[in-house]
């Protein structure tokens, strides 16, 4: 139960540093990726930023035997490329642009009490779930 | 010449950052934001607590930042509410193809220097700034 609390302490600060970086706002995510318009490298640095702090502790944390709390690492084992990864990774980059919202910053807008966020979250669920149903039936992924 | 957007930006991101790390140091897992809430709608004992209240956690700061400091849930999309149903159709099926967004594979897994993460990220954003290149010419965007 402990680790679920903290992990409520983890998402508050995530959506703190969303909030600060820009992630939030639609329109400069769109900017953002407006590479070949009125491009806006802002958000370049939420990367830098995010990346630079977490390439770092992450070697020293993974010295550790074990996490503090949990009594073991629950880390991804995959590595190879495959057509789900690729073709999924597509997928998220044209709804990504088209809504201008990734999944963190959309849930945590939700707290604007915008409707907008709403709409988003709830058809990304449906996109979830109905990805759950398919790949029951195909198993590509998993 | 250092825009101030820039430096809001490193400053979320590296606090980004840190928060990925507390999720590492405690409870030993990567902090991806699709996979998180995928895993919740597949419920099973023990594998669901965490997950709840990371999102609760994600929206309560949204929430205090709403309150405190509501410019940053400005710059929503002039588009139709049916453009980001789909927009988050695409996320919520492509991330679960894909194994993962902009936290999963963008921060936490090219910390890691996981092959997948660094794929994954740069599949995204092409297809992202395409996306963006293609909904302009398609009249999406204003």
């Amino acid at each position: 139960m402990k680790s679920a609390v903290l992990s409520f302490v983890v998402g508050f600060i995530f959506a703190v540093g969303l909030g600060i970086s820009g992630m939030t706002q639609p329109t400069k995510v769109v900017g953002f990726l407006d590479l070949f318009g009125d491009w806006d490298p802002s958000l370049m640095f939420v990367m830098v930023g995010a990346i630079g702090v977490h390439f770092v502790s992450f070697r020293f944390i993974r010295k550790l035997p074990t996490p503090l709390v949990e009594k073991q690492w629950h880390l991804p084992s995959k590595t190879e490329l495959t057509p789900s990864l690729i073709i999924g990774a597509v997928l998220f980059g044209m709804g990504w642009a088209l809504g201008g919202y990734c999944p963190g910053p959309a849930v945590s807008s939700l707290g604007s009490l915008d409707p907008r966020p709403f709409y988003f979250v709830l058809s990304m669920l449906a996109g979830m779930v109905i990805f759950k149903g398919v790949n029951g039936l195909f198993k590509f992924n998993r | 010449m250092i825009h101030i957007d820039w430096v809001y930006a490193l400053v979320g991101g590296a606090i980004i950052g840190l928060s990925v790390s507390l999720m590492l140091l405690w409870n030993g897992r990567v902090t991806g934001i699709s996979g998180i809430i995928g895993g919740a709608l597949s419920y099973s004992v023990g594998d669901f607590a965490w997950r709840v209240l990371f999102v609760l956690g994600l929206v309560s700061g949204g929430l205090a930042l709403s309150f405190f400091h509501p410019v940053m849930f400005t710059g929503t999309l002039d588009t139709s509410t049916w453009t980001l149903v789909a927009a988050g159709l695409l996320v919520g099926f492509g991330t679960s193809l894909g194994s993962g967004c902009t936290s999963g594979h963008g921060v936490c897994g090219i910390s890691r220097l996981s092959p997948r993460s660094l794929v994954a990220t740069i599949v995204f954003m092409v297809a992202g700034i395409a996306s963006v290149v293609a909904f302009r010419a398609l009249g999406v965007f204003s």
